[in-house]
Protein backbone atom coordinates (compact mmCIF):
# COMPACT_ATOMS: atom_id res chain seq x y z
CA UNK A 1 0.00 0.00 0.00
CA UNK A 2 1.13 3.83 -0.62
CA UNK A 3 1.33 3.93 2.89
CA UNK A 4 3.23 7.14 3.03
CA UNK A 5 0.31 9.50 1.19
CA UNK A 6 -2.03 7.15 2.58
CA UNK A 7 -1.02 8.26 6.00
CA UNK A 8 -1.34 12.03 5.43
CA UNK A 9 -4.38 11.89 3.57
CA UNK A 10 -5.62 10.37 6.69
CA UNK A 11 -4.45 12.85 9.22
CA UNK A 12 -5.52 15.80 7.23
CA UNK A 13 -9.29 14.28 6.94
CA UNK A 14 -9.54 13.72 11.01
CA UNK A 15 -7.85 16.62 11.45
CA UNK A 16 -10.30 18.56 8.76
CA UNK A 17 -13.50 16.42 10.58
CA UNK A 18 -12.64 17.84 14.04
CA UNK A 19 -12.16 21.25 12.98
CA UNK A 20 -15.90 21.06 11.83
CA UNK A 21 -16.97 19.32 15.19
CA UNK A 22 -15.43 22.07 17.44
CA UNK A 23 -15.56 25.13 15.24
CA UNK A 24 -19.23 26.16 16.00
CA UNK A 25 -18.03 25.37 19.86
CA UNK A 26 -15.34 27.31 20.38
CA UNK A 27 -16.82 30.13 18.33
CA UNK A 28 -19.75 30.09 20.88
CA UNK A 29 -16.77 30.28 23.68
CA UNK A 30 -14.80 32.76 22.35
CA UNK A 31 -18.02 34.71 21.59
CA UNK A 32 -19.59 34.81 25.08
CA UNK A 33 -16.24 36.96 26.66
CA UNK A 34 -17.42 39.70 23.81
CA UNK A 35 -18.22 43.13 24.87
CA UNK A 36 -20.59 43.70 21.33
CA UNK A 37 -24.18 43.91 21.75
CA UNK A 38 -23.90 42.06 18.48
CA UNK A 39 -23.22 38.82 19.31
CA UNK A 40 -20.96 38.37 16.16
CA UNK A 41 -19.07 41.14 15.57
CA UNK A 42 -15.94 41.64 17.78
CA UNK A 43 -14.97 44.54 20.25
CA UNK A 44 -13.10 43.62 23.10
CA UNK A 45 -13.18 40.83 26.07
CA UNK A 46 -15.44 41.84 29.24
CA UNK A 47 -18.19 39.51 31.03
CA UNK A 48 -20.84 41.80 30.64
CA UNK A 49 -23.10 38.33 29.23
CA UNK A 50 -22.03 36.59 32.21
CA UNK A 51 -23.57 39.42 34.51
CA UNK A 52 -26.41 39.65 32.54
CA UNK A 53 -26.77 36.01 32.61
CA UNK A 54 -26.68 36.26 36.83
CA UNK A 55 -29.23 38.78 36.48
CA UNK A 56 -31.65 36.72 33.94
CA UNK A 57 -34.18 35.61 36.74
CA UNK A 58 -36.19 33.88 33.90
CA UNK A 59 -33.55 31.56 32.44
CA UNK A 60 -31.74 30.68 35.61
CA UNK A 61 -35.02 29.31 36.68
CA UNK A 62 -35.38 27.54 33.90
CA UNK A 63 -31.51 25.89 34.50
CA UNK A 64 -32.91 24.93 38.15
CA UNK A 65 -35.57 23.20 36.86
CA UNK A 66 -33.85 21.87 34.20
CA UNK A 67 -31.41 20.47 36.88
CA UNK A 68 -33.81 19.13 38.84
CA UNK A 69 -35.78 17.57 35.73
CA UNK A 70 -32.58 15.75 34.30
CA UNK A 71 -31.57 14.15 37.34
CA UNK A 72 -34.98 12.41 37.94
CA UNK A 73 -35.58 11.53 35.15
CA UNK A 74 -31.87 9.73 34.68
CA UNK A 75 -32.59 8.13 37.78
CA UNK A 76 -35.28 6.44 36.31
CA UNK A 77 -33.45 5.77 32.99
CA UNK A 78 -31.21 3.87 34.62
CA UNK A 79 -33.38 2.20 36.98
CA UNK A 80 -35.67 1.00 33.79
CA UNK A 81 -32.71 0.62 31.33
CA UNK A 82 -31.53 -1.69 33.36
CA UNK A 83 -33.94 -3.93 33.66
CA UNK A 84 -34.47 -3.54 29.93
CA UNK A 85 -30.31 -5.01 29.26
CA UNK A 86 -31.04 -7.60 31.74
CA UNK A 87 -34.11 -9.00 30.73
CA UNK A 88 -33.12 -8.63 26.55
CA UNK A 89 -29.36 -10.21 28.10
CA UNK A 90 -30.09 -12.75 30.27
CA UNK A 91 -33.42 -13.94 29.32
CA UNK A 92 -33.04 -15.56 25.04
CA UNK A 93 -36.49 -16.51 24.80
CA UNK A 94 -39.55 -15.28 25.81
CA UNK A 95 -42.94 -14.08 24.78
CA UNK A 96 -42.97 -10.87 22.86
CA UNK A 97 -38.86 -10.42 23.16
CA UNK A 98 -38.68 -9.09 19.73
CA UNK A 99 -41.49 -6.69 20.60
CA UNK A 100 -40.00 -5.94 23.79
CA UNK A 101 -36.38 -4.67 21.59
CA UNK A 102 -38.28 -3.15 18.79
CA UNK A 103 -39.85 -1.16 21.70
CA UNK A 104 -36.76 -0.81 23.47
CA UNK A 105 -35.12 1.06 20.15
CA UNK A 106 -38.19 2.77 18.77
CA UNK A 107 -37.23 6.05 20.95
CA UNK A 108 -33.58 6.13 20.11
CA UNK A 109 -34.51 6.72 16.35
CA UNK A 110 -38.08 7.61 16.03
CA UNK A 111 -38.36 11.27 15.25
CA UNK A 112 -38.87 13.75 18.67
CA UNK A 113 -42.11 15.10 17.46
CA UNK A 114 -43.88 11.89 16.91
CA UNK A 115 -42.87 10.33 20.50
CA UNK A 116 -43.69 13.41 21.94
CA UNK A 117 -47.04 13.87 19.95
CA UNK A 118 -47.65 10.52 21.24
CA UNK A 119 -47.07 10.74 24.58
CA UNK A 120 -48.58 14.17 25.14
CA UNK A 121 -52.34 12.18 23.82
CA UNK A 122 -51.74 9.12 26.18
CA UNK A 123 -51.56 11.93 28.86
CA UNK A 124 -54.09 13.65 28.04
CA UNK A 125 -56.62 10.79 27.88
CA UNK A 126 -55.02 9.57 31.33
CA UNK A 127 -55.64 12.86 32.79
CA UNK A 128 -59.22 12.78 31.47
CA UNK A 129 -60.27 9.40 33.27
CA UNK A 130 -58.30 10.00 35.97
CA UNK A 131 -57.98 13.57 36.91
CA UNK A 132 -54.42 13.54 36.50
CA UNK A 133 -51.29 14.24 36.18
CA UNK A 134 -51.58 17.69 35.39
CA UNK A 135 -49.01 18.81 32.60
CA UNK A 136 -46.14 19.79 34.21
CA UNK A 137 -42.70 18.67 35.93
CA UNK A 138 -44.32 14.81 35.86
CA UNK A 139 -45.08 14.89 32.33
CA UNK A 140 -41.71 16.23 31.25
CA UNK A 141 -39.92 13.64 34.20
CA UNK A 142 -42.28 10.58 32.13
CA UNK A 143 -41.22 11.99 28.64
CA UNK A 144 -37.33 12.14 29.31
CA UNK A 145 -37.47 8.74 31.50
CA UNK A 146 -38.63 7.26 28.24
CA UNK A 147 -36.11 8.13 25.98
CA UNK A 148 -33.50 8.15 28.79
CA UNK A 149 -34.27 4.45 29.34
CA UNK A 150 -33.69 3.39 25.81
CA UNK A 151 -30.35 4.78 26.00
CA UNK A 152 -29.27 3.53 29.46
CA UNK A 153 -30.75 0.38 27.87
CA UNK A 154 -28.08 0.55 25.30
CA UNK A 155 -25.17 1.29 27.65
CA UNK A 156 -25.84 -1.26 30.21
CA UNK A 157 -26.22 -3.85 27.49
CA UNK A 158 -22.92 -3.28 26.04
CA UNK A 159 -21.77 -3.88 29.68
CA UNK A 160 -23.38 -6.74 30.63
CA UNK A 161 -22.20 -8.51 26.90
CA UNK A 162 -18.71 -8.16 28.12
CA UNK A 163 -19.38 -9.09 31.28
CA UNK A 164 -17.47 -12.40 32.35
CA UNK A 165 -20.19 -14.37 32.90
CA UNK A 166 -17.82 -17.03 34.95
CA UNK A 167 -18.15 -14.74 37.76
CA UNK A 168 -21.55 -15.24 38.57
CA UNK A 169 -21.52 -18.76 38.10
CA UNK A 170 -18.82 -19.17 40.51
CA UNK A 171 -20.64 -17.35 43.05
CA UNK A 172 -23.44 -19.35 42.89
CA UNK A 173 -21.30 -22.56 43.08
CA UNK A 174 -19.96 -21.43 46.44
CA UNK A 175 -23.78 -21.21 47.39
CA UNK A 176 -24.42 -17.57 46.89
CA UNK A 177 -28.47 -16.65 46.09
CA UNK A 178 -29.57 -15.34 43.15
CA UNK A 179 -30.00 -11.91 44.99
CA UNK A 180 -26.74 -12.27 46.58
CA UNK A 181 -25.16 -12.89 43.17
CA UNK A 182 -26.92 -9.82 41.86
CA UNK A 183 -25.56 -7.63 44.97
CA UNK A 184 -22.41 -8.90 45.77
CA UNK A 185 -20.76 -9.54 42.36
CA UNK A 186 -23.05 -8.09 38.98
CA UNK A 187 -23.77 -4.89 40.58
CA UNK A 188 -20.32 -4.04 41.66
CA UNK A 189 -19.48 -4.63 38.26
CA UNK A 190 -21.83 -2.56 36.48
CA UNK A 191 -21.25 0.36 38.62
CA UNK A 192 -19.29 2.62 36.01
CA UNK A 193 -21.75 1.38 32.94
CA UNK A 194 -24.62 2.83 35.08
CA UNK A 195 -22.66 5.83 35.81
CA UNK A 196 -22.21 6.33 32.39
CA UNK A 197 -25.80 5.99 31.55
CA UNK A 198 -26.89 8.49 34.40
CA UNK A 199 -24.65 10.77 32.99
CA UNK A 200 -25.59 10.30 28.95
CA UNK A 201 -29.35 10.28 30.00
CA UNK A 202 -28.80 13.05 32.07
CA UNK A 203 -27.23 15.43 29.31
CA UNK A 204 -30.30 14.15 27.07
CA UNK A 205 -33.17 15.49 29.40
CA UNK A 206 -30.69 18.66 30.24
CA UNK A 207 -30.46 19.20 26.31
CA UNK A 208 -34.44 18.14 25.08
CA UNK A 209 -36.78 20.52 23.69
CA UNK A 210 -38.98 19.03 21.81
CA UNK A 211 -40.75 16.54 24.32
CA UNK A 212 -40.00 19.08 26.66
CA UNK A 213 -42.33 21.76 24.60
CA UNK A 214 -44.87 18.98 24.11
CA UNK A 215 -45.34 17.38 27.38
CA UNK A 216 -44.62 20.82 30.02
CA UNK A 217 -47.81 22.97 31.27
CA UNK A 218 -47.87 26.70 31.84
CA UNK A 219 -45.22 27.74 34.71
CA UNK A 220 -42.64 24.95 33.73
CA UNK A 221 -40.22 26.30 30.97
CA UNK A 222 -36.92 24.54 30.88
CA UNK A 223 -33.56 25.82 30.09
CA UNK A 224 -33.75 24.50 26.67
CA UNK A 225 -37.08 26.00 25.92
CA UNK A 226 -36.07 29.61 26.86
CA UNK A 227 -33.02 29.44 24.97
CA UNK A 228 -35.02 28.14 22.07
CA UNK A 229 -37.56 30.69 22.18
CA UNK A 230 -34.84 32.84 22.33
CA UNK A 231 -32.64 31.43 19.45
CA UNK A 232 -36.10 31.50 17.36
CA UNK A 233 -36.24 35.40 17.95
CA UNK A 234 -32.53 36.14 17.05
CA UNK A 235 -28.68 36.42 18.36
CA UNK A 236 -28.91 36.64 21.60
CA UNK A 237 -25.11 36.88 23.95
CA UNK A 238 -26.69 35.75 26.88
CA UNK A 239 -26.97 32.14 24.87
CA UNK A 240 -23.56 32.12 24.91
CA UNK A 241 -22.42 33.00 28.57
CA UNK A 242 -25.28 30.05 29.51
CA UNK A 243 -23.66 28.17 26.62
CA UNK A 244 -19.96 28.22 27.82
CA UNK A 245 -20.87 27.49 31.66
CA UNK A 246 -23.07 24.71 30.56
CA UNK A 247 -19.71 23.33 27.90
CA UNK A 248 -17.48 23.52 31.26
CA UNK A 249 -19.68 21.67 33.10
CA UNK A 250 -19.75 18.60 30.66
CA UNK A 251 -16.27 18.59 29.64
CA UNK A 252 -15.19 18.10 32.94
CA UNK A 253 -17.87 15.88 33.88
CA UNK A 254 -17.31 13.62 30.63
CA UNK A 255 -13.67 13.84 31.43
CA UNK A 256 -13.90 13.18 35.22
CA UNK A 257 -16.30 10.16 34.48
CA UNK A 258 -13.94 8.74 31.93
CA UNK A 259 -10.93 8.49 34.12
CA UNK A 260 -13.23 6.95 37.26
CA UNK A 261 -14.53 4.46 34.73
CA UNK A 262 -10.70 3.66 33.69
CA UNK A 263 -9.59 3.75 37.31
CA UNK A 264 -12.07 1.37 38.35
CA UNK A 265 -11.42 -0.77 35.37
CA UNK A 266 -7.28 -0.80 36.40
CA UNK A 267 -8.55 -1.59 40.00
CA UNK A 268 -10.94 -4.61 38.87
CA UNK A 269 -8.42 -6.27 36.80
CA UNK A 270 -5.59 -5.38 39.67
CA UNK A 271 -8.02 -7.27 42.12
CA UNK A 272 -8.48 -9.92 39.52
CA UNK A 273 -5.05 -10.61 38.84
CA UNK A 274 -3.92 -11.04 42.99
CA UNK A 275 -6.75 -13.26 43.27
CA UNK A 276 -6.22 -15.20 40.51
CA UNK A 277 -2.24 -15.42 41.25
CA UNK A 278 -3.98 -16.73 45.18
CA UNK A 279 -5.80 -19.33 43.33
CA UNK A 280 -3.25 -20.49 41.87
CA UNK A 281 -0.37 -20.71 44.70
CA UNK B 1 -34.19 -21.04 45.91
CA UNK B 2 -36.96 -23.32 46.92
CA UNK B 3 -37.00 -22.53 50.96
CA UNK B 4 -36.90 -18.77 50.46
CA UNK B 5 -39.69 -18.91 47.56
CA UNK B 6 -41.52 -16.36 49.18
CA UNK B 7 -39.21 -13.71 50.24
CA UNK B 8 -39.18 -10.39 48.09
CA UNK B 9 -36.07 -10.06 46.93
CA UNK B 10 -35.87 -14.11 45.55
CA UNK B 11 -39.03 -12.15 43.78
CA UNK B 12 -36.50 -9.28 43.29
CA UNK B 13 -34.45 -11.54 41.07
CA UNK B 14 -37.33 -13.12 39.47
CA UNK B 15 -37.61 -14.00 35.65
CA UNK B 16 -40.82 -12.40 35.84
CA UNK B 17 -40.09 -9.34 37.19
CA UNK B 18 -37.25 -8.81 35.34
CA UNK B 19 -39.11 -9.25 31.96
CA UNK B 20 -42.35 -7.63 33.83
CA UNK B 21 -41.34 -4.15 34.63
CA UNK B 22 -39.88 -3.13 31.61
CA UNK B 23 -42.69 -4.35 29.21
CA UNK B 24 -45.16 -2.69 31.74
CA UNK B 25 -43.08 0.37 30.98
CA UNK B 26 -42.65 0.34 27.48
CA UNK B 27 -46.42 -0.87 26.66
CA UNK B 28 -47.55 2.19 28.72
CA UNK B 29 -45.24 4.81 27.13
CA UNK B 30 -44.77 3.22 23.95
CA UNK B 31 -47.24 1.45 22.34
CA UNK B 32 -50.76 2.14 23.88
CA UNK B 33 -49.28 5.98 23.07
CA UNK B 34 -49.10 4.86 19.31
CA UNK B 35 -52.55 3.76 19.20
CA UNK B 36 -54.16 6.49 20.35
CA UNK B 37 -52.07 8.66 18.09
CA UNK B 38 -53.35 5.67 15.16
CA UNK B 39 -56.96 6.40 16.55
CA UNK B 40 -56.95 10.10 16.90
CA UNK B 41 -55.75 10.18 13.40
CA UNK B 42 -59.04 8.39 12.39
CA UNK B 43 -61.78 10.98 14.01
CA UNK B 44 -61.82 14.17 12.55
CA UNK B 45 -61.74 17.43 14.43
CA UNK B 46 -65.08 17.17 15.76
CA UNK B 47 -64.84 13.85 17.39
CA UNK B 48 -61.09 14.06 18.17
CA UNK B 49 -61.28 14.02 21.80
CA UNK B 50 -60.06 12.02 24.57
CA UNK B 51 -63.36 11.38 26.15
CA UNK B 52 -65.41 9.08 23.07
CA UNK B 53 -61.98 7.31 22.32
CA UNK B 54 -64.44 4.47 21.85
CA UNK B 55 -67.89 4.62 21.02
CA UNK B 56 -70.51 2.97 23.51
CA UNK B 57 -73.59 4.33 22.36
CA UNK B 58 -74.62 1.03 20.43
CA UNK B 59 -73.91 -0.86 23.96
CA UNK B 60 -70.98 -2.66 22.88
CA UNK B 61 -67.66 -0.52 22.14
CA UNK B 62 -67.18 0.18 18.76
CA UNK B 63 -64.90 2.17 16.54
CA UNK B 64 -66.06 5.47 13.67
CA UNK B 65 -63.67 5.65 11.29
CA UNK B 66 -62.90 8.31 9.36
CA UNK B 67 -60.26 9.20 6.96
CA UNK B 68 -60.64 12.99 5.78
CA UNK B 69 -57.08 13.75 7.77
CA UNK B 70 -55.65 10.97 5.61
CA UNK B 71 -57.56 11.94 1.94
CA UNK B 72 -56.74 15.78 3.10
CA UNK B 73 -52.85 14.70 2.91
CA UNK B 74 -53.09 12.62 0.17
CA UNK B 75 -54.86 15.38 -1.97
CA UNK B 76 -53.38 18.63 -1.05
CA UNK B 77 -49.97 19.23 -3.00
CA UNK B 78 -48.08 21.24 -0.22
CA UNK B 79 -48.15 18.07 2.11
CA UNK B 80 -47.00 15.66 -0.47
CA UNK B 81 -43.91 18.26 -1.77
CA UNK B 82 -43.26 18.46 2.18
CA UNK B 83 -42.98 14.71 2.85
CA UNK B 84 -40.72 14.69 -0.44
CA UNK B 85 -38.62 17.00 0.89
CA UNK B 86 -38.19 15.76 3.76
CA UNK B 87 -36.74 12.72 2.68
CA UNK B 88 -34.66 14.58 0.18
CA UNK B 89 -32.69 16.25 2.92
CA UNK B 90 -32.80 13.09 4.90
CA UNK B 91 -30.99 10.95 1.97
CA UNK B 92 -28.68 14.33 1.67
CA UNK B 93 -27.90 14.60 4.96
CA UNK B 94 -27.37 10.93 4.64
CA UNK B 95 -24.72 10.42 1.80
CA UNK B 96 -23.05 13.33 3.08
CA UNK B 97 -22.27 11.88 6.46
CA UNK B 98 -21.56 8.53 5.37
CA UNK B 99 -18.75 10.41 2.69
CA UNK B 100 -17.21 12.52 5.31
CA UNK B 101 -17.75 9.88 8.09
CA UNK B 102 -16.56 6.90 6.42
CA UNK B 103 -13.32 7.82 5.97
CA UNK B 104 -13.10 9.08 9.26
CA UNK B 105 -14.02 5.93 10.44
CA UNK B 106 -11.38 3.88 8.44
CA UNK B 107 -8.69 5.94 9.30
CA UNK B 108 -9.98 6.34 12.74
CA UNK B 109 -9.76 2.48 13.36
CA UNK B 110 -6.25 2.45 11.19
CA UNK B 111 -4.54 4.84 13.90
CA UNK B 112 -1.95 3.58 16.71
CA UNK B 113 -4.45 1.50 19.16
CA UNK B 114 -3.15 3.77 22.18
CA UNK B 115 -4.89 6.96 20.99
CA UNK B 116 -8.00 5.19 19.46
CA UNK B 117 -9.83 5.81 22.94
CA UNK B 118 -8.94 9.39 22.68
CA UNK B 119 -10.33 9.86 19.18
CA UNK B 120 -13.14 8.11 19.88
CA UNK B 121 -13.85 11.05 22.99
CA UNK B 122 -13.03 13.54 20.91
CA UNK B 123 -15.89 12.83 18.51
CA UNK B 124 -18.58 11.85 21.63
CA UNK B 125 -17.55 15.31 23.14
CA UNK B 126 -19.45 17.33 21.25
CA UNK B 127 -22.74 14.84 21.08
CA UNK B 128 -22.18 15.23 24.91
CA UNK B 129 -22.75 19.01 24.64
CA UNK B 130 -25.62 20.88 23.92
CA UNK B 131 -27.26 20.11 20.58
CA UNK B 132 -29.25 23.20 20.65
CA UNK B 133 -26.44 25.15 21.56
CA UNK B 134 -24.14 24.27 18.94
CA UNK B 135 -27.41 24.90 16.44
CA UNK B 136 -27.61 27.86 17.85
CA UNK B 137 -23.84 28.55 17.62
CA UNK B 138 -23.85 27.77 13.54
CA UNK B 139 -26.51 30.60 13.53
CA UNK B 140 -24.03 33.22 14.67
CA UNK B 141 -21.66 31.27 11.81
CA UNK B 142 -23.85 31.47 8.97
CA UNK B 143 -26.07 35.07 9.40
CA UNK B 144 -25.58 37.81 6.90
CA UNK B 145 -23.28 39.56 9.62
CA UNK B 146 -22.00 36.59 10.78
CA UNK B 147 -18.89 35.35 11.68
CA UNK B 148 -17.79 33.59 8.44
CA UNK B 149 -19.18 36.67 6.41
CA UNK B 150 -17.38 39.23 8.43
CA UNK B 151 -14.16 37.07 8.52
CA UNK B 152 -14.42 36.89 4.66
CA UNK B 153 -15.03 40.38 4.07
CA UNK B 154 -12.32 41.83 6.14
CA UNK B 155 -9.77 39.31 4.42
CA UNK B 156 -10.98 41.12 1.52
CA UNK B 157 -12.15 37.54 -0.14
CA UNK B 158 -15.04 39.47 -0.86
CA UNK B 159 -16.97 42.70 -0.38
CA UNK B 160 -21.18 41.44 -0.23
CA UNK B 161 -21.84 38.60 2.63
CA UNK B 162 -23.19 35.66 1.49
CA UNK B 163 -26.54 34.62 2.01
CA UNK B 164 -26.00 31.13 3.72
CA UNK B 165 -28.81 31.87 6.41
CA UNK B 166 -32.29 30.01 5.76
CA UNK B 167 -31.40 28.33 2.90
CA UNK B 168 -31.26 24.40 2.10
CA UNK B 169 -27.33 25.14 2.41
CA UNK B 170 -27.68 26.23 6.34
CA UNK B 171 -30.33 23.81 6.99
CA UNK B 172 -28.45 20.50 5.35
CA UNK B 173 -24.64 22.15 7.57
CA UNK B 174 -26.59 21.78 10.63
CA UNK B 175 -28.03 18.58 9.72
CA UNK B 176 -24.68 16.82 9.15
CA UNK B 177 -23.55 18.43 11.57
CA UNK B 178 -25.49 17.01 14.29
CA UNK B 179 -25.86 13.62 13.05
CA UNK B 180 -22.02 12.86 11.93
CA UNK B 181 -21.81 11.11 15.19
CA UNK B 182 -24.40 8.79 14.65
CA UNK B 183 -22.79 7.76 11.06
CA UNK B 184 -19.16 7.49 13.14
CA UNK B 185 -19.86 5.52 16.00
CA UNK B 186 -21.21 1.91 14.00
CA UNK B 187 -18.77 2.75 11.38
CA UNK B 188 -15.67 3.04 13.40
CA UNK B 189 -16.85 -0.17 15.63
CA UNK B 190 -17.20 -2.16 12.46
CA UNK B 191 -13.92 -1.31 11.48
CA UNK B 192 -12.07 -1.66 13.98
CA UNK B 193 -13.05 -5.46 14.37
CA UNK B 194 -12.01 -5.76 10.54
CA UNK B 195 -9.63 -9.07 10.24
CA UNK B 196 -6.60 -7.25 8.78
CA UNK B 197 -5.36 -10.23 7.09
CA UNK B 198 -8.21 -10.08 4.45
CA UNK B 199 -6.80 -6.91 3.23
CA UNK B 200 -3.28 -8.57 3.22
CA UNK B 201 -4.16 -11.35 1.41
CA UNK B 202 -5.20 -9.61 -1.28
CA UNK B 203 -2.46 -7.50 -1.47
CA UNK B 204 -0.47 -10.54 -1.62
CA UNK B 205 -2.11 -11.39 -4.52
CA UNK B 206 -1.36 -9.01 -5.95
CA UNK B 207 -4.85 -6.51 -5.85
CA UNK B 208 -4.33 -2.66 -5.71
CA UNK B 209 -4.99 -0.89 -2.34
CA UNK B 210 -8.03 0.74 -3.90
CA UNK B 211 -9.46 -1.91 -5.66
CA UNK B 212 -9.10 -4.42 -2.17
CA UNK B 213 -10.45 -1.15 -0.23
CA UNK B 214 -13.71 -1.56 -2.76
CA UNK B 215 -14.13 -5.30 -3.19
CA UNK B 216 -12.82 -6.11 0.58
CA UNK B 217 -13.23 -3.37 3.33
CA UNK B 218 -16.51 -1.64 1.54
CA UNK B 219 -18.66 -5.25 1.38
CA UNK B 220 -17.25 -6.37 5.41
CA UNK B 221 -18.26 -2.66 6.47
CA UNK B 222 -21.45 -3.23 4.99
CA UNK B 223 -23.71 -3.51 8.63
CA UNK B 224 -21.74 -0.99 9.76
CA UNK B 225 -22.93 1.11 6.57
CA UNK B 226 -26.46 0.38 6.88
CA UNK B 227 -26.57 1.00 10.74
CA UNK B 228 -24.93 4.25 10.08
CA UNK B 229 -27.29 5.61 7.79
CA UNK B 230 -30.03 4.83 9.29
CA UNK B 231 -29.23 5.90 12.11
CA UNK B 232 -28.81 9.27 10.35
CA UNK B 233 -31.76 9.01 7.83
CA UNK B 234 -34.67 8.04 10.43
CA UNK B 235 -34.08 10.61 12.81
CA UNK B 236 -33.78 13.54 10.07
CA UNK B 237 -36.85 12.69 7.96
CA UNK B 238 -38.61 13.89 11.48
CA UNK B 239 -36.35 16.70 12.30
CA UNK B 240 -37.97 19.59 14.04
CA UNK B 241 -35.52 21.94 15.45
CA UNK B 242 -32.87 22.39 13.20
CA UNK B 243 -35.39 23.30 10.10
CA UNK B 244 -36.41 25.73 12.92
CA UNK B 245 -33.14 27.68 13.57
CA UNK B 246 -31.14 27.13 10.30
CA UNK B 247 -34.02 26.39 7.65
CA UNK B 248 -35.97 29.46 7.41
CA UNK B 249 -39.57 29.65 5.29
CA UNK B 250 -38.82 28.05 2.58
CA UNK B 251 -37.47 24.63 3.40
CA UNK B 252 -39.97 22.07 3.94
CA UNK B 253 -39.92 19.52 6.65
CA UNK B 254 -42.46 17.72 7.54
CA UNK B 255 -41.81 17.78 11.36
CA UNK B 256 -42.37 21.49 11.62
CA UNK B 257 -46.02 20.95 9.99
CA UNK B 258 -46.67 17.91 12.50
CA UNK B 259 -45.36 20.71 15.06
CA UNK B 260 -47.42 23.60 13.77
CA UNK B 261 -50.45 21.79 13.55
CA UNK B 262 -50.49 21.16 16.99
CA UNK B 263 -49.54 23.60 17.98
CA UNK B 264 -50.57 26.34 15.99
CA UNK B 265 -53.86 24.85 14.59
CA UNK B 266 -54.54 22.74 17.28
CA UNK B 267 -56.08 20.02 14.62
CA UNK B 268 -54.77 16.79 16.55
CA UNK B 269 -56.39 14.47 13.71
CA UNK B 270 -54.23 16.24 10.96
CA UNK B 271 -50.98 16.09 13.57
CA UNK B 272 -51.49 12.16 13.96
CA UNK B 273 -52.18 11.89 10.50
CA UNK B 274 -49.16 13.35 9.47
CA UNK B 275 -47.31 11.61 12.25
CA UNK B 276 -48.71 8.06 10.92
CA UNK B 277 -47.80 8.77 7.76
CA UNK B 278 -44.41 9.86 8.99
CA UNK B 279 -43.82 6.27 10.90
CA UNK B 280 -45.30 4.36 7.33
CA UNK B 281 -41.97 5.76 5.73
CA UNK B 282 -39.45 5.02 8.17
CA UNK B 283 -40.74 1.42 8.70
CA UNK B 284 -38.60 0.24 6.38
CA UNK B 285 -35.62 1.89 7.04
CA UNK B 286 -36.10 0.70 11.14
CA UNK B 287 -36.59 -2.69 9.66
CA UNK B 288 -33.17 -2.53 8.17
CA UNK B 289 -31.78 -0.86 10.99
CA UNK B 290 -32.94 -3.38 13.45
CA UNK B 291 -31.55 -6.34 11.08
CA UNK B 292 -28.10 -5.00 10.58
CA UNK B 293 -27.79 -4.47 14.14
CA UNK B 294 -28.84 -7.24 15.71
CA UNK B 295 -26.16 -8.49 12.64
CA UNK B 296 -22.94 -6.87 14.19
CA UNK B 297 -24.28 -7.91 17.93
CA UNK B 298 -23.96 -11.66 16.97
CA UNK B 299 -21.03 -10.72 14.77
CA UNK B 300 -19.44 -9.48 18.33
CA UNK B 301 -20.66 -12.37 20.21
CA UNK B 302 -19.30 -14.95 17.63
CA UNK B 303 -15.62 -13.26 18.04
Amino acid sequence: MSHGLNKYFGKAWMLAVYMFLYLPIVTLVIYSFNDSKLVTVWSHASLRWYSALAADADLISAVWLSLKIAFVSALMSVFFGTFVAFALNRYKRFVGRTFLSSMANMPLVMPEVIVGLALLLMLVSVQHWLGFPERGLFTILLGHALLGTAYAAVVVTSRLKEMDGRLDEAAMDLGSKPWQVFTLVTFPLLVPALVSAFLLTFTLSFDDVVLSAFLSGPGYNTMPMVIFSRARLGLNPTINAVATVTITVVTIAVIASSFYTSHVERKRKREMALAYSDAIR
Amino acid sequence: MAQSKNTFLNFFSGRKLIIGVPYVWFISLAAIPLLIVLKISLSTMETASVSNMVDWSKGWPSLTLNFSSYQFIASDALYVKTYLSSIKYALITTIICLAIGYPFAYFMARAPKHIQPTLLMLIMLPFWTSFLLRIYAWKTLLVNNGIINNALISLGVMSEPIAMMNTPFSLTIGMVYSYLPFMILPLYANLSKLDIRYLEAAADLGTSPLKTFWLVTVPLSKAGIIAGSMLVFIPSIGEYVIPELLGGSNTLMIGRVLWDEFFSNNDWPMASAVAIVMILLILVPMALLNKYQSDQASDKAGA
